[in-house]
């Protein structure tokens, strides 16, 4: 693979790492919570469209107009009894508590699905490639990846500043007492919020069960990703995470081409760095950053 | 309500102000006497009781120092299995130039405190959740760094030298009294440490940052005293590991699942009190018994109880009893006592 | 406050009783009480002024009316409804609403966002936007601005206009002139006057207790959670206000102070 091509192919990766991060980013900037059960959701999401893909003898996306709406039901669900409880107990337990569910997560995986690594079945779309000018070949896997992600994207920029809802969740994120004042209905806003942010985390489940492979276990790799990708991108701004993850895509296609040992390792030296350089991340909300203890 | 107002006015009978109390002294003379017939086991009970009990004196030990982090300083690190793998390495590193393995457990541990130095430059800039999975990358980077270095055996690891010399019965022995030093030390240290003025600063920045920073606590020196305090105390515990199975392995000496143990004995037990995290150490302790043969849902189980615990008796089992019976075995406080009438 | 109905005019047939009916009630943060058995009532279409040094409990008061804090005893009844326990949207849809101390506006949020914001829950819809544009003229040039980027005086109007936009019958207002010049302060005051003239029914807290009188018909002065004083304002003078503010019993060297000017 060429230099240009594993370029291209990172900044198409950077996609799905996106994809992963923006619900993490938006339970943050809501509802102040870091879900560390976001990777396990994500994978949850994988291991459904294996079941749905396996029964129906389809390929897993045509499983997505079951996958996407259980997902925000399961994240409904999730708010309404145990992140709310959590908020209730102080700023940290939900940390505990998220903590512990993908403990058991993981584990229930384990004992449903035992560790065998699987992968989804992504039909034609997974072989596929084209090619642009005569040494670029890029698959169509890695760019529906990329172009959902700038969707999904798009739509929550569309639906954040364009509606009534939308506006609720802002005012709530800068300012939840005073939202509740003027009579915003808050445990609804949040429901949706982690309705959204658990099927967003399960469509990238699905792409990266098609792309590689996955196990119970690849939900904590998968949250650290995410996580950094945040904050490289900016704590508190969403396109921020398509730059953060475009910044670890290229990073990890880049120094895998040289020693592939060594490419998930610089990811993580890049993200040690920005934190050690910019704490609050390229594209940051100063409010959020700082409650984020981004700001030191 | 009433009479705390007149003794802080002056106005009423005198209160007498303590830190410790006779349910205290009576209890560090029993703990005292638990300690010195535990030194004695080897010597009446041999291997089969020392098997268990260095599992269970592990655990006192990760608990307790995961309580001074998270319990006392609000500091959540699901992490501290970076340092629990470092000390492990450092053992063998001290262990092949010669040093004695068991001499070896200071140095070990030291050199896990000096690494999270530099660390907790870099990670002590988040707080809460985000430094919770800052804590998460440091370890998956030196779990990544190992198994690159050939030099201590990359993906397959190392065994431990110096310890084939011993007789097995001694051996055993020896690391027994050497976990149960540990332990002691953990919790001891963790308690000497609270009760200094250390203990009231790192409390008031565990509750509220902003508020203790206001009051003139140097918040930055409290948690990166409480980090690097914790780090060379799993330092202490790799090498123990270390030393307990004769090998050093990536994946099992940076394993997640220390993080997950210590999270629930703290929680279980009771965050921020001495106590609890060694009650919580022995429901660890007694589930896994229970469990062994149920495989991952022995995991399932605890996670699901840490759930519970933080939604439910967010002040643990030990909070429980000594809210009920007013209890305090390991005093951190201060206890006010109004005279009679 | 509906466009159609003026205050309904006394008389056997109109409805008696008070808009707002706060009995008895004590707040608590934690353990510390700040609110002992409070008591006043607001009269429809009436303004009472809510006056107290600086941790009286005014702020305390209104944000518990509102439902943003809890009263541990006591009872608020609105319209002869009780609302005691009703969360803040339910109050707004029955036509309270509170400007909170210091504005708080959501800053990220645009002039016209924080107004459309301020309608989530509200009681009717007899305040469109153009309407309360026409009220608050010189915001409506700043419509799509962020609202982190006004003047205070600016930003006092708007917070005001979001409360407007829940169509409220009883508007709760806290400090709105605080920090602001003299004069974009009685532009407010005037704008408060002609809602009252439409109808609207008013409490406010103020420190300056000139503007406080001029506006109000009823006083009420707390005093550390308590009520200290409660009377028309025709019925009490500056210096017994003033005595009520500090405390009766209070040194004579404060008789000749100004409570805020």
């Amino acid at each position: 693979m060429t230099w240009v091509n594993a370029v291209i192919q990172g900044l198409l990766l950077g996609g799905q790492y996106a994809l992963i991060a923006c619900g993490l980013s938006l339970t943050f900037g809501v509802m102040r919570i870091v879900n560390l059960a976001h990777g396990d959701l994500a994978v949850c999401g994988a291991y459904l469209g294996l079941v749905l893909s396996t029964v129906l003898g389809v390929p897993v996306w045509y499983t997505l107009p079951l996958l996407l709406p259980a997902a925000f039901l399961a994240g409904l669900a999730l708010q309404t009894l145990l992140f709310g409880r959590a908020l209730r107990h102080g700023v940290l337990a939900p940390v505990l508590v998220t903590f512990g569910l993908s403990i058991m997560i993981e584990n229930l995986l384990q004992v449903a699905a035992t560790s065998d690594p699987r992968g989804l079945n992504g039909g034609q779309l997974a072989l596929a490639s084209f090619m642009i000018g005569s040494h670029i070949t890029v698959s169509w896997l890695f760019m529906t990846a990329f172009l959902t992600a700038c969707a999904v994207l798009s739509g929550l920029q569309v639906l954040l500043s364009r509606t009534s809802w939308g506006r609720k969740v802002r005012a709530i994120a800068d300012d939840l007492d005073t939202a509740r004042l003027v009579g915003i209905r808050v445990r609804p806003v949040f429901a949706t919020v982690t309705g959204i942010a658990v099927a967003t985390a399960a469509l990238a489940g699905v792409f990266i069960g098609t792309i590689g492979t996955f196990d119970p276990l690849t939900g904590t790799n998968t949250l650290i990703f995410a996580f950094e990708a945040v904050v490289i991108g900016g704590i508190g701004s969403l396109w921020g995470t398509l730059v953060g993850g475009m910044a670890l895509g290229v990073t990890q296609v880049v120094v895998g081409q040289v020693n592939q040992a060594y490419a998930v390792l610089a990811v993580h030296l890049l993200f040690l760095a920005v934190l050690a350089v910019r704490p609050s991340g390229l594209f940051a909300s100063h409010q959020v950053a700082r409650e984020a203890g981004a700001l030191g | 309500m009433k009479r705390a107002i007149a003794a802080v006015t002056g106005t009423g009978p005198p209160v007498t102000v303590s830190r410790w109390s006779r349910t205290a002294t009576g209890f560090t003379a029993v703990a005292a006497i638990a300690v010195l017939v535990l030194v004695a086991v080897p010597y009446f009970a041999g291997g089969p009781a020392e098997q268990p009990l260095i599992t269970l004196l592990t655990f006192i030990a990760m608990a307790s120092l995961w309580n001074l982090l998270a319990g006392f300083s609000g500091l959540y690190s699901f992490g501290q299995n970076a340092y629990i793998g470092l000390g492990a390495y450092g053992l063998y590193l001290v262990a092949a130039h010669g040093v004695n393995p068991f001499a070896g457990i200071i140095p070990a541990a030291i050199i896990a405190a000096a690494i999270s130095l530099p660390v907790s430059l870099l990670v002590l800039r988040l707080s809460g959740g985000y430094f919770a999975v800052a804590t998460l990358v440091i370890a998956a980077v030196f779990q990544i760094v190992a198994t690159l270095s050939p030099s201590v055996g990359g993906t397959t690891g190392v065994s431990v030298p110096g310890l084939a010399g011993y007789d097995p019965v001694l051996r055993e022995a020896l690391i027994y009294w050497a976990t149960l030093a540990v332990a002691v030390a953990s919790v001891a240290g963790v308690y000497l440490l609270v009760r200094q003025t250390f203990g009231l600063d790192a409390r008031a920045v565990g509750s509220d940052p902003v508020a203790a920073a206001s009051a003139g606590v140097r918040v930055g020196r409290i948690r990166r005293l409480a980090y690097l305090v914790a780090a060379g105390g799993a330092g202490a515990v790799g090498a123990l590991i270390a030393l307990q199975t004769l090998y050093v392995e990536p994946t099992s000496v940076f394993s997640i699942q220390y993080s997950v143990y210590m999270l629930f004995m703290v929680l279980i037990g009771g965050m921020g009190t001495i106590e609890g995290p060694v009650l919580g150490a022995l429901v660890l302790f007694g589930l896994q018994e229970a469990l062994s043969s149920y495989g991952a849902w022995y995991l399932v189980i605890v996670g699901g109880l840490a759930v519970i615990a933080t939604l439910v008796a967010s002040r643990g089992l030990w909070g429980l009893v000594s809210d009920r019976f007013g209890w305090s075995l390991l005093p951190v406080g201060y206890r006010v006592r109004h005279p009679r009438g | 406050m509906s466009t159609a109905e003026p205050a309904a005019p006394p008389g056997p047939a109109a409805p008696a009783g008070p808009l707002l009916e706060v009995t008895g009630v004590d707040v608590f943060y934690g353990d510390f009480q700040a609110l002992f058995g409070v008591s006043l009532s607001v009269a429809r279409g009436g303004a009472t002024a809510l006056v107290g040094a600086n941790g009286a409990g005014k702020t305390t008061l209104l944000r518990t009316i509102a439902g943003a804090q809890a009263a541990a005893s006591g009872s608020i009844r609105y319209r002869d409804e009780d609302l005691t326990a009703a969360p803040p949207h339910r109050r707004i849809s029955r036509g309270i609403a509170l400007v909170p101390e210091g504005r708080k506006l959501f800053g990220s949020l645009t002039v016209e966002e924080n107004i459309q914001v301020g309608a989530a829950a509200a009681a009717s819809k007899d305040w469109p936007l153009d309407r309360i544009y026409g009220v608050f003229p010189m915001i409506a040039r700043r419509r799509g601005q962020r609202a982190s980027t006004l003047s205070g005086g600016e930003q006092q109007a708007v917070a005001v206009a979001r409360a407007l936009a829940a169509a409220p019958a009883l508007l709760l207002l806290d400090e709105i002139s605080l920090g602001l010049a003299p004069r974009v302060a009685g532009e407010l005051y005037q704008t408060l006057a002609a809602l009252r003239a439409e109808g609207a029914t008013l409490l406010i807290v103020e420190q300056d207790l000139r503007r406080a009188m001029e506006a109000c018909d009823d006083l009420v002065c707390l005093l550390e959670g308590r009520v200290a004083l409660a009377a028309p304002v025709p019925a009490v003078t500056r210096e017994q206000v003033v005595a009520a503010y500090f405390g009766e019993g209070s040194s004579g060297g404060f008789r000749d102070r100004e409570a805020a000017t």
